[in-house]
């Protein structure tokens, strides 16, 4: 029997609350299948299973807020008879007790909402608890919830939903506060910092996006992240965790994923991973960017890519400071920053030019590495950045 | 398509990408990211969005032009006017 519990979505998560089963008693589960929608305080995030399996009992009930670890459900592994079917002489459909009696009592106290609904009833001021939903099983659909917004009353519910806005991103700025806390508690950190002329990279994306039709030009971004996971090969040392068993140690890892951090229109951030960035051409990045923009805005994500991130990766764009030096994601042992790409003097075999120049700085866990290396990766990241067309592959 | 169409389908856009935006209080003479909260890929989005409704291309290389809400506006109908 196989115990499918709650995962942890990073080290900001202690609990989630469940939205949505995806499956139902009965299914057959794929490996990366998603299975359950859970609301997290940062976002309603798609849970996939890791294992396969086909669902004996789903034990959380809709609404069932739960700590990390929480046994959600039972699956049966591949030739597994479920216990009560052994009983039963093999004739009966040993889960549909138990998954009824749990499913009841959660339906009854918590709808069933899909992540889009859930988000376009705050935004539209709409009651879920007044809509009657007509998806699978009751669930409230997004066009239950269009429906139900073309016929509202312009204010009268306005100040609950201000309210319960207000409230998710208090508890978000709570969940940061508390990572943030605990980073800066546990982790040395350390800080270095080079100015990169990035002449080069702009003008060979000016040229590629020249060729390019709109919908796939490429963002500077996509140069800087694919760059980081490069260099990263290099030194490993700052991509991966350091683990608190065994009186700690660092674990480095294989596959980099960096974690990027997008901040939300109504304030505060993710940093949802960009699985495999090192091994991925740039046109396929910036896809795989702008969806990743899309659906941490929207809020459906998944449970892999909120959990997987090797390393965090934050760019303040053109519109930033100069410089950011930010603060590592445990367990993670590094992040690199990005400050606004702007033209500045730049003094060169004794010329005095003008440049856009980006500050790439990077704080790193001194348990794990020195600022020696530190430098180095960043010098390393900087001689990539002066070879754009090496980084398309 | 006249200015004021342009200039609707122009906030219709922008509001798609930020909801939070009070279109009656942008300033159309003021550099429009410094009105509103708009990353780069914000922006990508918007120019995408109204190259998708006008069916106009809008070169990278114009895109230092396009500052404000009233540049963006005269932009657009340019090139309509020129297709």
């Amino acid at each position: 029997m196989i115990e499918f519990k709650l995962p942890s979505l990073g080290s900001d998560m202690d609990e989630g609350t469940l939205l949505e089963w995806k499956v139902g008693v009965g299914d057959t589960v794929k490996k990366g299948q998603v299975v359950a929608i859970v609301d997290t305080s940062k976002a309603a995030v798609d849970i996939e299973s890791w294992q396969e399996g086909r669902v004996h009992q789903l034990i959380a009930g809709i609404g069932q807020t739960m700590s990390v670890g929480t046994v959600m459900a039972l699956l049966l592994e591949a030739g597994e008879t479920a216990p009560a079917e052994v009983g039963a002489g093999g004739t009966a459909p040993a889960t549909a007790g138990p998954a009824a009696a749990i499913a009841a009592p959660a339906a009854a106290s918590r709808r069933m909402v899909s992540p889009a609904a859930r988000k376009h009833a705050e935004e539209k001021g709409v009651d879920l608890a007044n809509i009657t939903g007509t998806g699978p099983r009751g669930a409230v659909t997004l066009q239950d919830v269009e429906a139900a917004a073309a016929t509202l009353q312009p204010t009268p519910q306005a100040a609950p939903v201000a309210t319960k806005i207000t409230d998710r991103a208090a508890d978000m700025r709570k969940t940061i506060a508390a990572a943030m806390s605990r980073s800066k508690r546990e982790i040395p950190h350390y800080y270095v910092a080079e100015d990169i002329p990035l002449a080069a990279a702009l003008a060979w994306l000016q040229a590629t996006n020249a060729q390019r039709p709109m919908n796939e030009r490429l963002l500077p971004a996509v140069l800087l992240l694919k760059a980081v996971a490069i260099a990263l090969k290099r030194y490993p040392e700052l991509n991966g965790y350091w683990r608190q068993e065994n009186d700690g140690g660092f674990v480095p890892s294989v596959a980099i994923h960096l974690g990027v951090a997008i901040s939300l229109r109504q304030g505060g951030l993710i940093a949802p991973a960009l699985l495999d960035a090192d091994s991925k051409p740039l046109t396929l990045l910036m896809q795989e960017l702008t969806d990743l923009v899309k659906r941490t805005r929207a809020g459906s994500l998944k449970s892999s890519e909120m959990s997987e991130s090797t390393i965090t990766v934050t760019n303040l764009g053109d519109q930033g400071s100069q410089a950011v030096f930010g603060v590592i994601t445990p367990p993670q042992v590094a992040l690199v920053g990005f400050g606004r790409v702007a033209e500045r003097p730049w003094a060169e075999n004794g010329e005095l030019k003008v440049l856009p120049v980006v500050t790439a700085s990077l704080s790193a866990d001194h348990r794990v590495s020195d600022g020696h290396r530190g430098a180095l990766f960043l010098r390393e990241l900087s001689d990539l950045l002066q070879h754009p067309e090496d980084l398309d592959q | 398509m006249n200015e004021t169409e342009i200039r609707t389908t122009a906030l219709t856009t922008l509001l798609s990408i930020a909801p939070e935006v009070e279109a009656d209080e942008l300033r159309g003479d003021r550099p429009l990211r410094n009105q509103v909260d708009l990353d780069s890929m914000d922006w990508l989005n918007f120019l995408l969005g109204l190259h998708e409704k006008l069916k106009v291309d809008i070169p990278e290389a114009d895109y230092a032009r396009l500052i404000t809400l009233d540049d963006v506006v005269a932009y657009l109908q340019k090139k309509l006017g020129d297709a």
